[in-house]
């Protein structure tokens, strides 16, 4: 188990290392539209100027080896934990990061847990009466709401709640024009995210609901069900009991393998909403072309994903003791 | 229990079996022996398969809705009076209107006379341009028409034209890379396998919409300086190609993983004994067994990439802003004074393309299904 571990760990480090590779590269050839932010265009040592700010980051040799030393000068520096300081001149990017990080896990953890207690109900019901109303109905909507392009969905609400009907507020996290404290100032937040969390819930649900069903159906195949209702047994108990507990093994490893991605926050729904959190804070990065933010999100968004697949293998074998890892 | 074993076999047997009815009397003498075969007909995979699609509706509803949608965009831009190549958009401007476009303006003054009546000043502007812009519905403009005085409806159609078949292209491009890689590692192993699933592992990390904003950003700074042929919307064409160099891994896992359990079955032992060559092997033998999974998921790709040319659309990337694309036509919800017309239609022809390929994948997955029974 141990060397399994190292073994998968080392991989994931190689391919960390090959995805922070091709992210370089491709950040390299970026416009430098950043180095020209706060200067006189008109003035005539623009040139001179934005090539000195641009030396400061070791940005101007753009040969084969002028890359590769790029690179690894970066590489030292993200190992050691230095992200370096934002081009938007807002600080050092761990930082900017950090502050962010918080507004997307909360939005993505309040919508997981309300998926969870959605979808796992209805998707054992909609298994337990298999091809029945119910099961077509939620089969249907679940498809639809797989189908709905989050912006689509969500720019529909807006102008639907907050612009026709004026029940929630369009944009943002909290109202600029009062200065609300405390326990109000939590009412008003709660009352900013309704929208993007209807959004992101019936989005999602979709996926983990049918998941669900296919795993209930397997289990309510299984001879051990049988043998449960032969030996006479309510067909409450049987579910909720023998079938439910089952159907979680497969559905706490891709939990497992969803949670480091909460962190990472959903950049279209943070821009259609105008939430504070770090998808916004990408977004913004990505179209001043602030490069120590864009590499930096990008590989957190990378290792979230790497630790995430781990994640899942380990928790499968920490669940179901039939599963063995190893070689 | 050898009950429930002879109610399965009936339940299969309605599927695989179908009794024919005896067309010709010569038979009937046949028949005082106990030559039942003659009276069956099984049905080859293929067609159970067709039929088991067939039966089911949501699938049919997907198919529908997809033909619906091809004829709309690719048939029905023929038949608009809009459509036509006068400029790189390929419509005409609706300049033969005769309404005279009044507006007001500002107040200037307001005073109430001393008989008590209200005397307000108003400046109005006489719209002096003949193109007809941001027309409401009407039998002409069956969806009004845009802040150019393009005819929505027009570019609707032709939006799904680009849209659809960057869809397929892509997923073609995929599913060839996808198998090509993918079959190489599951066949040989070895190092190949190490090799090719760590490129995967690799490419399968990367997260694609930043990849695909930073991608665009560079694309557009070529163009900027002078790279000529990326005017236009071969910019969209090269980057939907790129997302498809990252986009195969899903395929290459999949067709890997059925070949890993294939190669171990008794038939390809039985082919290597007949000493078949490695082309053979693969192209007649393994890969016609991989197909059902592949055009499960080449189905359900196409929805998704028709997603991200969408998305990549709303913020404002991928297709010339302007352009007709589904994606760029749902850009416009955020120009100021956007009305409904200008975004709902084409987010509603995204959802319904996105919606049919997922009802028909799904469909055509418990077609396949060799466990189904329904």
């Amino acid at each position: 188990m141990v060397k399994y571990i190292i073994k998968r760990l080392l991989i994931s480090l190689l391919i960390l290392f090959g995805v922070s590779l091709i992210l370089y590269v491709l950040v390299r050839l970026m416009p430098d539209t950043a180095f020209y932010e706060g200067l006189d265009l008109q003035a005539t040592n623009v040139e001179q100027l934005v090539w000195q700010r641009k030396e400061l980051y070791g940005l101007n040799d753009n040969s084969f080896w002028g890359i590769i030393k790029g690179y690894f000068g970066w590489l030292w520096n993200f190992v050691r934990g230095d992200f370096g300081e934002s081009f938007q001149g807002t600080g050092a990017v761990s930082e900017m990061i950090f502050k962010d990080m918080g507004v997307s896990f909360i939005i993505s953890f309040v919508s997981l847990i309300l998926q969870l207690l959605i979808a796992i109900p209805l998707g054992i019901r909609c298994a337990c009466n298999q091809y029945g109303k119910l099961d077509y109905a939620a089969t249907v909507l679940t498809m639809i709401g797989i189908s709905f392009p989050s912006f689509f969905f969500g720019n529909i609400m807006i102008k639907l709640f907050a612009v026709e009907l004026g029940w929630f507020p369009a944009q943002g996290l909290e109202d600029a024009t009062k200065m609300l404290t405390g326990f109000d100032k939590f009412l008003d937040q709660l009352h900013h995210l309704v929208l993007p969390l209807f959004v992101l819930v019936i989005l999602s649900i979709g996926s983990l609901m049918r998941y669900t069903r296919t795993n209930t159906l397997e289990v309510l195949n299984a001879d051990y069900i049988r043998t449960a209702r032969a030996k006479g047994l309510s067909e409450n108990k049987v579910v909720y009991k023998h079938v439910f507990r089952n159907t979680m093994i497969p559905l706490v490893t891709t939990l497992a393998g969803i949670l480091p991605g909460l962190f990472g926050g959903s950049m279209i729904t943070e821009e259609v909403f105008a939430l504070p959190g770090i998808g916004q804070a990408a977004w913004k990065a990505f179209t001043k072309s602030d490069i120590p933010f864009i590499m930096t999100y990008n590989m957190f968004i990378a290792v979230l994903t790497v630790v995430g697949i781990l994640l899942t293998d380990l928790m499968y074998a920490l669940v179901d003791p039939r599963v063995k890892l190893g070689k | 229990m050898e009950e429930e074993k002879k109610i399965s076999e009936n339940e299969l047997s309605e599927d695989v079996v179908e009794t024919v009815v005896e067309e010709n009397p010569e038979a009937e003498e046949d028949l005082h022996g106990e030559n039942l075969g003659d009276r069956v007909k099984v049905l080859s995979p293929g067609r159970m398969v067709a039929k088991r699609f067939f039966r089911s509706k949501l699938s049919m509803v997907g198919l529908v809705t997809l033909l619906f949608l091809f004829l709309f965009s690719f048939i029905g831009p023929m038949f608009s009076p809009w459509t036509g190549d006068s400029n790189p958009k390929g419509q005409v401007v609706d300049e033969n209107t005769t309404d005279m476009f009044v507006r007001v303006e500002e107040q200037v003054f307001s005073f109430e006379t001393p008989d008590g009546v209200e005397v307000d000043g108003y400046i109005f502007i006489v719209n002096e341009t003949s193109i007809n812009t941001q027309a409401d519905l009407s039998w002409k403009h069956w969806l009004g028409t845009d802040k150019d005085g393009y005819d929505i409806f027009t570019r609707l159609m032709l939006g799904g034209r680009i849209s659809l078949t960057i869809g397929f292209v892509v997923v073609i491009l995929e599913t060839l890379l996808g198998v090509l890689l993918g079959g190489l590692a599951g066949y040989f192993g070895g190092w190949v396998d190490n090799l090719i699933m760590r490129i995967v592992d690799i490419l399968s990390c990367i997260p694609t919409l930043p990849i695909m904003l930073i991608l665009s950003a560079v694309l557009t700074e070529w163009a900027d300086n002078g790279a000529s042929w990326l005017n236009g919307m071969s910019k969209l064409y090269i980057l939907m190609a790129i997302l498809s160099v990252i986009g195969w891994t899903g395929t290459a896992r999949l067709v890997r993983g059925q070949i890993l359990s294939l190669r171990e079955q008794e038939f390809m032992l039985a082919a290597k004994c007949s000493g078949l060559s490695t082309r053979r092997k693969l192209f007649k033998h393994l890969l016609p067994n991989v197909l059902p999974q592949l055009i499960v998921s080449m189905t359900l790709g196409l929805g998704s990439i028709i997603l991200t040319e969408a998305s990549l659309g709303y913020l404002g990337l991928g297709a010339p802003i302007g352009s007709a694309t589904w994606g760029a036509l749902i850009n416009t919800v955020k120009l100021t004074g956007a009305t409904w017309n200008f975004w709902v239609p084409s987010g509603i022809c995204i959802t319904l393309a996105i919606l049919a390929f997922n009802f028909v994948g799904d469909g055509l997955r418990d077609a396949f299904d060799p466990k189904m029974k329904r």
